[in-house]
């Protein structure tokens, strides 16, 4: 890490709008509630459904007077986006939409969204925003593995770099051995892509025996999809880079949502154009600062799509002790599950990758593991099942003892749920396409 | 040559002794002794074979859970009190046993006493000071 190419920018270069990003939180509290009264506005004027939503819930746009009031809107759901398909939630005409994209729509229609030239320029600023904390520079050479039809990630993140004044190159995703051989032959510095896509990528360049050290890779900035601690360091490890998570979707923007500074210790959120809440996925309830739940973002600035609560169903939990890095917007957690995979044992909300994080801490490395849930009388029973793998296993009875013990004082710690532990041997768990299935419910209701 | 014993973690199922020595049988590899541990859902074999690179390859091969340790074999005579001369001098030394098992080897005039205790060079300082013969890897393997 000693060679020139490695080296970042200085802390005060790594905020791409200081003012923004470093603004008190009452200045931003009372920028928020402005722009919130002025979005509730906009949307009761423009969105018949919003405007029936609102006269459903009794709320009048004059009764946002502060940021609690949020809590008086109704949500909206993914249904709601598919139900308006494809321009149903447009609260601009199309003579002022200049850009539209889609998602995928893997998992029915897909939802769309619009842009105006106003909602580009914030967006493009957004990007620019993550990507400066996450060390890049118009310096660097941003090489983008994100795919760019109708998906948001390519073009999101191709705005933001050219904001920046980076050199962009507009890969998009696909034939890995095309995109090693760029990233070398024209010095990409930054990688940008899903983590996944980036690890493939790495794994690729071995086996073509390029070197880390033929690259000029400094940066990664990924985002799109799930990832783990684990995943980070084995990227960071591969391509000799240091890596940051963005977080954003399409239907709230795309990228630009949010973004870790160099400190790494969660996400950033652009609280001056989103309004973040945490909610119990279950009642739809606030829950303090500091409690896992559901995302639920408010747009304060869009213009196209303006959207009111929108619910993520991505899990995660809110954090505003202050970073070091100097901005003051609150940090979100990396999304630890989705809403659709909470298991609810004896009345509590446990979430498979709680106790995926348990296991991953305890164990050091990867774990395979199955919950099972039953129900003895009346009452709830968590089993979890963990491979004893090669790797993990040291030969002592001691040693095991000691791990299920480990395993049952953090997940009651973690989750408030007593577990019963077993250790089975490796393989033993059922492995589908690779992916295990990881929780059999057997209990009957 | 230190003596190597294989530990492979086994699930308390039908069959998955037998596939553990199937296993070492395809490799060509001998078991000289075997103990076993469990609990109730699990339980830890102990072996000492006649080639531990080969058996651990096997069994890694087969999908399980195997782990090499050191441990100390040592000859005790086949009468009254044989083995506890032996324990008598870890214990006035304060080393502790995790665990033991006995075999007979070859000549079947002494027995072999395989422990492992939590502190294996200690262990072997005062068993060598107290004339206590301590078998070496190639001893034991190749019995």
């Amino acid at each position: 890490m000693t060679t020139l190419k490695r080296r970042l920018p200085p802390l005060k270069h790594r905020l791409w709008d200081p003012k923004a990003e470093t603004m008190s939180r009452e200045e931003l509290e009372k920028l928020q509630l402005e722009r919130l009264q002025a979005t509730v506005r906009r949307v009761y004027e423009r969105v018949p459904f919003y405007r029936e939503k609102l006269d459903a819930a009794g709320v009048k746009p004059e009764d946002i007077r502060t940021l609690e009031d949020v809590q008086k809107l109704p949500f909206t759901c993914k249904d709601d986006m598919r139900a308006a398909y494809p321009y149903g939630l447009f609260a601009a005409p199309l003579k002022d939409i200049v850009r539209i994209h889609a998602s995928s729509g893997t998992t029915g229609l897909s939802t769309v969204v619009g842009y105006t030239r106003r909602d580009l320029r914030n967006w493009s600023d957004l990007v620019a925003r993550l990507l400066t904390a996450g060390g890049v520079t118009r310096h660097d050479v941003v090489h983008i593995s994100f795919g760019y039809g109708l998906f948001t990630g390519g073009f999101g993140l191709h705005q933001g770099s050219e904001r920046i004044g980076a050199s962009v190159i507009p890969v998009s995703s696909g034939n890995t051995e095309r995109q090693v051989r760029l990233m070398k032959d024209f010095g990409a510095t930054a990688l940008v892509g899903t983590p996944s896509y980036a690890l493939h990528i790495a794994e690729t360049m071995y086996e073509m025996g390029v070197s880390p050290d033929e690259l000029s890779l400094r940066v990664g900035l990924f985002g799109a999809e799930p990832s783990s601690e684990t995943l980070r360091r084995e990227i960071e490890a591969k391509l000799q880079i240091l890596a940051t998570d963005n977080y954003g979707l399409s239907e709230v923007m795309g990228p630009g949502v949010s973004g870790e500074c160099l400190n790494k210790n969660g996400l950033h959120i652009n609280e001056d154009h989103f309004l973040a809440e945490i909610i119990n996925p279950e009642t739809g309830e606030a829950l303090p600062e500091g409690y896992t739940g559901e995302l639920v973002l408010t747009t304060l600035t869009k213009e196209g799509i303006p959207l009111l609560r929108y619910r993520t169903r991505d899990l995660t939990r809110l954090d505003s002790s202050p970073c070091s890095c100097g901005r003051t917007f609150r940090r979100m957690a990396r999304v630890q599950g989705r809403t659709d995979d909470m298991m609810i044992i004896r009345g509590v909300n446990v979430f498979p990758s709680q106790i995926e994080n348990v296991l991953l801490e305890i164990e050091g490395v990867e774990p395979h593991y199955e919950l099972v849930l039953d129900r003895v009388g009346a009452l709830d029973t968590l089993e979890i099942r963990v491979e004893v793998t090669p790797e993990i296993f040291e030969g002592r009875m001691a040693g095991l003892v000691e791990l299920e013990k480990k395993i049952r004082q953090k997940v009651q710690s973690e989750c408030g749920i007593t577990p019963t532990v077993s250790l089975v041997e490796p393989k033993s768990i059922q492995r589908s396409q690779g992916k295990a299935k990881r929780v059999i419910d057997k209990r009957v209701f | 040559m230190k003596v190597s014993q294989i530990t492979v973690f086994l699930e308390n199922k039908k069959g998955r002794l037998a596939e553990v020595t199937e296993a070492l049988a395809r490799r060509g590899v001998n078991i000289r002794a075997a103990s076993i541990a469990d609990t109730i859902d699990y339980g830890l074999l102990r072996l000492i074979v006649s080639d531990p690179v080969q058996a651990r390859q096997a069994l890694a091969e087969a999908g399980f859970s195997a782990s090499e340790t050191e441990v100390l074999a040592v000859e005790v005579e086949d009468r009254p009190g044989g083995l506890a001369s032996i324990i008598r001098c870890l214990a006035d030394a304060g080393i502790n046993i995790e665990y033991l098992y006995a075999f007979v080897g070859k000549s079947g005039e002494k027995a072999i006493v395989v422990l492992r205790s939590e502190d294996t060079e200690r262990a072997r300082e005062v068993l060598q000071k107290n004339n206590v013969t301590l078998l070496t890897g190639e001893q034991v393997h190749r019995l």
